[in-house]
């Protein structure tokens, strides 16, 4: 079956500093796939990349088999590739429910994904959906972002570090969310730092460090001691 | 005696003699004042509500915007000439090509250097002011221009107190409802959705298949009709020529920074108090009209550094 998503010898700079070098990775439809590392190993730089902030020669990242590499990132997200991007980035000026609106504005996949149903998903949200998105808990700003990426019907959707700043009841609830978002057709990618959590919800895993894979494995194979390696670099 | 003259009442015009009328007369002149001065606001409303849109989505200030206002000016000027129409009619086939006109200068010219760096798009567009300006000298040489309007020129409604011109209740008008639809455009559709998420964050906003570049572009574009319709006021109001531009920028920088950067209304607040700082001004001596204006912009700036109603938060 092709992947949803593919990368190839995938590298992307800033400027002189080189952030990723060569990484292949693959991502199937209706997968979960988890990406960790260490601060600064380059994931954030891979979703960038991924998503069409940094642009890539084409054939580096491919969508169905199609190079979008050198895409902007607004043709890739009209591809169905949604993003909830670190730091969850709500717009200040908008309020929650125009926050998820501006999410399905410009592509709206037929799937189950409406305001209905993503506030079915956190229905504290519907509560608070006049409120500038900016006023809500870390938390409610994390489901925000969640469903404002969700409102597109995306086939995949990237998750970049949901949990961090947020307390472990909070971050049970947000996680409480994948099932339904998967049942719904979306491959997963999440990026994470609590490699528990990663092992728990993921099918494979990736592990990156200063810009390159240095694991990949089914979830369900990986030994610790393979990840202390990966994550640290230090042989065990 | 002048707590009383401020409190005119329908009934005192008449009835008594002696002293009162005067008192009387001075607060209707007063009062004139205010009215004129309000009305005028509204010409410099429009002057300045295209420049606190663009500004207020890409944090761009277009040093052209006066020299656009004029070339529009002449664009219905022409077109009242070629055709035969009349100014509003004419206004209304120059705002598509204005729209256009903008759209493509974003897109292909200011896009290029809209960023985090300033410098680069007041460059280019003091650049495109200057060639603007040279540009409408030879096609439409110095001589001062007006647009005809008729009898709509000398029109004016006497409300009992005041007798205020048509033409100028026309155009406060006018710039209160180009306010109130801007701003429904802004709060309530998808595209005001995009301009404001795009001018929180534009590397976000393309993150959910917006086009930060079309948007910017589709903004410009807007703030041409905007300028069609102050260029259509503006020409019939007086007399221009193509070096009036950059004065025109003035009063609207000015409204613009009064009202709070970014907010539509206060840009309407901002204009009205230029307008009536010049008329009294202009009624204490012709001489200071002008002054007034730039003065009363000082003194709000130092009462409040970031005018009445500021939005944008940079
Ligand atoms: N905007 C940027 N400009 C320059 N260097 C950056 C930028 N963003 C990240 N980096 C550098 O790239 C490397 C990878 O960063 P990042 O992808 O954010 O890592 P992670 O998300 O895994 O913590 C780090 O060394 C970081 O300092
Ligand atoms: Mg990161």
């Amino acid at each position: 079956m092709t992947p949803i998503l593919e990368t190839r010898g995938l590298t992307a700079a800033y400027g002189q500093f080189k952030a990723l070098f060569g990484i292949d990775l693959a991502v199937s439809p209706g997968e979960c796939v988890a990406i960790i590392g260490a601060n600064g190993a380059g994931k954030t730089t891979l979703m960038r990349s991924i998503t069409g902030v940094l642009r890539n020669d084409p054939g580096m990242v491919l969508h169905r088999g199609e190079p979008i590499g050198d895409l902007p990132a607004d043709q890739v997200m009209q591809r169905g590739i949604a993003m909830v991007p670190e730091g969850r980035k709500l717009f200040p000026s908008l309020s929650v429910e125009e926050n998820l609106l501006i999410g399905g504005q410009v592509r709206r996949g037929g799937g189950r994904w409406s305001l209905d149903t993503i506030y079915q998903l956190f229905p504290i949200l519907k509560d608070r959906r006049h409120s500038p998105g900016t006023a809500l808990s870390g938390g409610q700003q994390q489901m925000v972002a969640i469903g404002r990426a969700l409102m597109s019907n995306p086939e995949l959707l990237l998750c970049d570090e949901v949990s961090l700043g947020l307390a472990p009841v909070v971050i049970r609830d947000i996680y409480a969310a994948l099932p339904a978002i998967r049942e719904a057709g979306a491959a997963v990618v999440i990026v994470e730092q609590d490699i528990a959590r990663a092992l728990s919800v993921a099918d494979r895993v990736y592990c990156l460090m200063e810009g390159r894979v240095t694991l990949h494995a089914p979830a369900a194979e990986i030994s610790r001691e393979a990840i202390h390696a990966a994550y640290f670099g230090e042989p065990t | 005696m002048l707590s009383h003259a401020s409190l005119p009442h329908a009934g005192g015009r008449m009835g008594r003699g002696g002293i009162l009328p005067l008192c009387e007369v001075v607060a209707m002149i007063w009062l004139d004042v205010l009215v004129q001065g309000i009305l005028l606001g509204g010409l410099y409303a429009l002057f300045a509500a295209g420049l606190s849109l663009v500004f207020g989505i890409m944090r761009l200030v277009n040093l052209a915007h006066g020299d656009l206002i004029v070339f529009a000016a002449f664009l219905i000027l022409v077109t009242v000439n070629l055709l035969g129409l009349n100014p509003f009619l004419s206004a209304l086939i120059a705002a598509p090509v204005m729209f256009a006109l903008g759209w493509a200068l974003q897109r292909f010219v200011l896009n290029r250097v809209v960023g985090k760096d300033i410098l680069p798009p007041l460059l280019i567009t003091f650049g495109l002011s200057v060639a603007l300006q040279n540009g409408m000298l030879e096609v439409f040489s110095a001589d001062s221009q007006r647009i005809r309007a008729g009898a709509l020129e000398s029109a004016s409604i006497n409300l009992g107190v005041v007798t205020i011109g048509t033409l100028p209740l026309l155009t406060f008008g006018s710039a209160v409802l180009a306010i109130f639809i801007l701003n429904r455009i802004f709060y309530t559709t998808a595209i005001g959705r995009a301009f404001r998420a795009t001018s929180d964050d534009p590397v976000t906003a393309s993150l959910m298949g917006i086009n930060p570049r079309g948007v910017f572009a589709m903004a410009t574009g807007l703030a041409m009709v905007i300028v069609t319709l102050a260029a259509l006021y503006l020409g019939m109001r007086a007399n221009f020529d193509p070096s009036i531009g950059p004065a025109r920028l003035i009063y609207a920088f000015e409204a613009v920074i009064i009202g709070g950067l970014g907010s539509l209304w206060g840009t309407l607040a901002g204009g009205a108090i230029i307008g009536i700082a010049q008329t009294v001004g202009a009624q204490i001596n012709p001489e200071w009209q002008i002054l007034a204006g730039h003065l009363a912009f000082l003194a709000v700036l130092i009462i409040r550094p970031r005018g009445l109603f500021p939005r944008a938060v940079d």
